[in-house]
């Protein structure tokens, strides 16, 4: 599972640095989607390794789009507990969803085709860099 | 890199000297068993020197608070030395900063154990 995570991140990290990202931006996107994948393993698909994880990466005109979606039974974004409320700060987890948002400029979860978990996180591509492909 | 880590005990305090990555994985679970060794063995003053530690996602930080939560428990302290600016910043935007003893100066945070 590790290897998988590390080259989901590696491989968007490769297009972000194509894209012209800077060094930091494709630090970021790289521990989105690094947090991503593993969410997707251990909560979406319940740590299944029969279960598949789907990545997406999409350069639009303006923006890169990472959409990770795995085949577990979806959740709500908004009843997941906030780590930064006080009651959470010492928990050893609950870090991944709010790391990513932190680093994407948007970012929202949707149920999949199959019923599991979308992640849907945007970067705003740097100024004068478009881009039309899909990988 | 995988996370290496090298102790070196000043007095009561012990000082590990970290360097790569605490991410899941190998990285993680060195944290943890390093700490958990130095529990074990009798160290309550204990400091993570993070100074070639540039890379932490949220199971590392997860290790780090567990570290802190285990040795707080066993009435010990931990602090934190010379963080790079990406593992600054997570600790910031996590609000973990207002949780852990920070320091950017060895000196300094020898003295501060009480």
């Amino acid at each position: 599972m590790l290897d998988s995570v590390d080259l989901a991140e590696s491989i968007v990290m490769r297009v972000a640095e194509a894209s012209g990202f800077s060094e930091e931006d494709i630090h970021k996107i790289g521990m989105a989607v690094r947090e991503g994948v593993i969410n997707a393993y251990n909560y979406g698909n319940q740590q299944d390794r029969a279960k598949k994880i789907r990545l997406t990466v999409e350069l639009e005109p303006e923006t890169m789009r990472v959409l990770v979606l795995d085949q577990g039974k979806g959740f709500v974004l908004k009843e997941v507990p906030d780590p930064l409320a006080e009651e959470n700060l010492l928990r050893t987890s609950g870090r991944g969803l709010f790391l990513m948002r932190a680093f994407m400029d948007d970012f929202e979860v949707r149920t999949g085709p199959g019923g599991g978990a979308e992640l849907v996180m945007v970067k705003k591509l740097p100024g004068g860099v478009s881009g039309n492909g899909r990988a | 890199m995988t996370l290496q880590g090298t102790c070196r005990e000043i007095g009561e305090i012990v000082v590990v000297d970290f360097s790569g990555k605490i991410t899941l994985g190998e990285g993680s679970s060195m944290l943890r068993r390093t700490l958990r060794d130095l529990i074990e063995h009798g160290h309550r003053k204990i400091i993570l020197n993070l100074y070639d530690v540039d890379y932490i996602d949220s199971s590392g930080i997860g290790e780090l608070v567990s570290g802190y939560t285990t040795v707080r428990g066993a009435e010990g302290e931990l602090k934190l030395l010379h963080l790079t600016k990406r593992v600054h910043d997570l600790l910031q935007i996590t609000r973990l900063f207002t949780v852990f003893d920070v320091r950017s100066d060895e000196e300094d945070a020898l003295r501060s154990f009480r």
